[in-house]
């Protein structure tokens, strides 16, 4: 008797890999599911829960499903992406400097003059110029 | 509002244009005005340039800091409603 595909296996995988690669192009775009990465960590749950159904067929049913090798590795590297995910969202993205040297509110906002994506040199003053206020955005950037 | 980095002003071009913002990008190559903020991350960057760490500002008409937002995490940053908040307390 042939042994069919362990299909299961497969497309644990491949589930896992959508919630990988998910996350930067498409859930960190929205705030609810990119402070807490729970669309992703959902996703990684019913990738992990095809391969364990997808192994534990080949291993309870040898004779009808093949896939113990192939699933076992799939299961395995699984582990280590999801593994790199979680310490990628819990440890890494939080090596930044300590906030204690940022000014604080009630301090003066140096003023300053930058150029903008024109070249145009653009001052502080002018952006506060007949308006009640400006909000600054710093961010890392794409060096 | 106006975002800060130290990226070039044709980094940030791109930026915009991949994205859609519509907001003054500013280029702080020498991360001069990051420093003066307190917002500096030193070797942060890509060959272990300095850059911003992530951070978010309200400065009232009289040049005054209002409101601050600073992260502890680059995936976390402030959200609109709650800066629309800090622009309705001015």
């Amino acid at each position: 008797m042939k042994r069919r595909r362990n299909i299961l296996s497969w497309a644990g995988f491949a589930v896992v890999l959508v919630a990988l690669v998910s996350y930067i192009p498409f859930f960190a775009l929205f705030p609810a599911t990119r402070d807490v990465p729970w669309a992703n960590y959902l996703l990684f749950l019913i990738g992990g829960a095809l391969i364990a159904a997808g192994v534990r067929r080949a291993f309870r049913d040898p004779g009808h499903y093949r896939g113990k090798v192939a699933g076992s590795i799939l299961g395995g590297l699984s582990a280590l992406l999801i593994a790199l995910f979680v310490v990628s969202v819990t440890y890494y993205s939080k090596q930044i400097p300590s906030a204690a040297t940022a000014l604080s509110v009630s301090r003066k906002a140096p003023p300053f003059v930058l150029a903008d994506t024109a070249g145009n040199e653009i001052s502080s003053a002018a952006l506060l110029r007949d308006r009640r206020g400006l909000v600054l955005i710093f961010y890392r950037g794409y060096w | 509002m106006v975002a800060i980095s130290v990226d070039s002003p044709a980094e940030s071009q791109k930026l915009c244009q991949s994205r859609g913002y519509t907001f003054p990008f500013l280029s702080d190559p020498g991360a001069e005005t990051i420093r003066q903020y307190g917002v500096l991350h030193p070797k942060g960057g890509e060959g272990g340039k300095d850059i911003a760490r992530p951070a978010e500002f309200l400065v009232d008409a009289a040049g005054t800091i209002r409101w601050v937002n600073l992260t502890d995490d680059i995936r976390v940053r402030a959200r609109p409603e709650s800066v629309l908040a800090a622009i309705d307390r001015l």
